[in-house]
């Protein structure tokens, strides 16, 4: 049995998850719709998650981009740094598979040939509101890994599926 | 106390910094080597390397159409600038003239771009110098510019809003109207955030007199953009040599290119929120000359032999695209150079000298873009050398790399 300052370490830390961003050779554009999941219109603040600047305060490592031949060693060292137990997010198809630079000379086509991955959000780059919904599924997951969510109720509020947007392709 | 000839003179012992390449004043994986004496930085020295990903080999084995959505992945802040440049450059190589209604439509991204792209910088810039409020106010209100892109093109990062021949997307007039009104807002905004800027006391005595860069250390370390137009030098592509419907903005007579003589920080914050205000008004007057007609052009997939240079003006300056095309449907070599390349000799110099605590600042200044930048095959070996990657390695990588994907020849 887990004992209870653990059961309360493990609830306090789903409060208050602090979250790390890595740019591992990516194009800004997941980077700057990060910050702006993190700016007043979304406010990412509100699930208790907050940047920080080092990786060993961090809980949970944000990824973005292919990882280049460069950054690797850097990347597999940043997470040696970080203390557990730590979460890697891969933010945007690039992290996930390599996107469109899949297949070049310089990169290794997605985090998870590096490092050890939780989450995956794709989308090129996904939209503030994919990646507060990542984090806020990631936070489900993690409640349930570390045996502290919240007793299921009968009738949950369904949250809706995003929808997929299909864009007109203009006939070339 | 001490008697004046038992006191002595420490010289502060030269110490060498490592900024990166995983620093929180960095957003991206670059190394910057400070040597300080005391606070004051004697010399500065940039690595970089850490986003190289080999862009312009994958271009080579890939189609016209592909390259498009390939290149506007250089960079997520100046997609549409890579986007349409290289676009622009396949219509020059292809030699056909695109419908006036598109170079408009492109000419509306691109500005749009601009906007969004300076008013992030404004926000990156307040944020350096450790003025928050400001920073969260100017990203509230970057995202109505957001909104107007993804209502234009579908999407908020990486339009993807040109073609080889035109654009993919029309503009209607409910959308002129709502463009327009958001025009209106924005205007009203930058003009708040120009007064913040310059009246600020905060935030102006962080940038005044700061990683100063002279009209003639500017000229002669090729800066472009807001860098060089900071440091009195009359750089735009926009008006020097335009393309697209810049061509009907500069002759329309009510654009003229912003320059500032102050060779600062301020200088540069200045051009940018200048830049900014002027480039409202160019969309609000594209959107208000917007032609009838076509929006795209049909283009053969494959190009004749051709080889072609094509110059934009980037929200950071200058973007070149060197193309030679073969009569494929691929191209021969692609060379790209994006602003911050230019950029990084004269950000070396503006680093000398100044403060330690102005160093954030300083390196945000010329709005650098990584991403866009990594060309050099620097590597960093171990823990804290750093190994240059020799002509060797890269050979025989690269030849490695051909005999695994050997290259379609038409």
């Amino acid at each position: 049995m887990m004992g209870f300052l653990q059961r309360l370490i493990n609830k306090a830390r789903l409060k208050s998850p602090y979250v790390f961003h890595f740019n591992s050779g990516s194009c800004n554009g997941c980077d700057i719709e990060i910050v702006a999941a993190l700016m007043p219109r979304i406010d990412i603040e509100r699930f208790g998650m907050k940047l920080v600047g080092s990786p060993r305060h961090a809980d949970v490592m944000l990824v973005t981009g292919p990882v280049t031949e460069q950054i690797k060693e850097r990347l597999q060292r940043i997470y040696d740094q970080m203390a557990e137990p730590k979460f890697v997010v891969a933010i945007g198809s690039c992290a996930c598979s390599g996107g469109v630079f899949r297949g070049g000379y310089n990169v290794l086509g997605g985090v998870d040939q590096a490092i050890p991955v939780t989450a995956y959000i794709p989308g090129c780059p996904p939209k503030p509101s994919a990646i507060t919904f990542g984090a806020y599924k990631l936070l489900e997951v993690l409640a349930e890994a570390l045996g502290v969510a919240p007793p299921k109720k009968e009738e949950v509020e369904k949250i809706p599926e995003p929808v997929e947007v299909q864009v007109e392709e203009v006939e070339a | 106390m001490t008697s004046s000839e038992k006191r002595k003179v420490i010289t502060p012992p030269r110490v060498s910094i490592p900024i990166g390449p995983q620093h929180p004043a960095l957003k991206e994986p670059g190394m910057f080597k400070l040597t300080v004496e005391g606070e004051r930085i004697i010399d500065a020295e940039v690595n970089i390397g850490y986003n190289h990903r080999g862009i312009e080999k994958l271009a080579e084995q890939k189609t016209f159409t592909q390259i498009l959505y390939l290149v506007e992945r250089i960079c997520g802040i100046c997609s549409a600038t890579h986007n349409g440049n290289f676009a622009q450059a396949s219509e020059f190589a292809a030699e056909v003239d695109i419908p006036d209604r598109a170079k408009f439509i492109r000419t509306l991204t691109w500005e749009l771009e601009r906007i969004h792209s300076h008013i992030l910088w404004l926000g990156v810039a307040f944020h350096e110098v450790g003025f928050d409020t400001a920073f969260m106010y100017t990203w509230r209100d970057r995202e109505v510019v957001m909104d107007m892109l993804e209502d234009l093109s579908g999407n908020r990062v990486n339009y993807a809003m040109n073609t080889v021949g035109g654009v993919r997307r029309d503009v209607s007039d409910d959308l002129k109207q709502r463009h327009l009104k958001g025009l209106d807002h924005l205007e009203e905004r930058m003009e708040y955030y120009r007064d913040t800027a310059i009246y600020e006391k905060t935030f102006w005595d962080r940038i005044n007199g700061v990683g100063m860069l002279p009209t003639s250390v500017a000229k002669s370390t090729s800066a472009v953009g807001p860098t060089a137009r900071g440091s009195n030098v009359p750089v735009d592509v926009r008006f020097n040599d335009p393309t697209m419907a810049y061509v009907n903005l500069r002759d329309s007579g009510e654009f003229d290119m912003i320059l500032s003589d102050r060779c600062d920080i301020a200088g540069r914050a200045v051009v940018r929120v200048l830049e900014t205000i002027q480039s409202i008004q160019m969309c609000r007057w594209l959107l208000n000359n917007l032609p009838d007609g076509p929006i795209r052009e049909r283009v053969r997939p494959r190009i004749q032999p051709n080889e072609v240079l094509a110059r934009y003006e980037a929200p950071r300056g200058e973007c070149i695209h060197y193309l030679i095309t073969n009569g494929t449907d691929k191209p021969d070599r692609l060379k790209i150079r994006a602003p911050t390349h230019a950029n990084w000799v004269s950000m070396a110099h503006t680093l000398r000298g100044g403060y330690i605590a102005d160093a954030p600042i300083t390196l945000a200044a010329i709005d650098p873009c990584f991403s866009c930048t990594d060309r050099v095959a620097i590597v960093d070996s171990k823990d804290e050398s750093m190994e240059l990657v020799t002509l060797d390695t890269l050979r025989v990588r690269a030849n490695k790399w051909y005999a695994e994907n050997p290259r379609r020849v038409a």
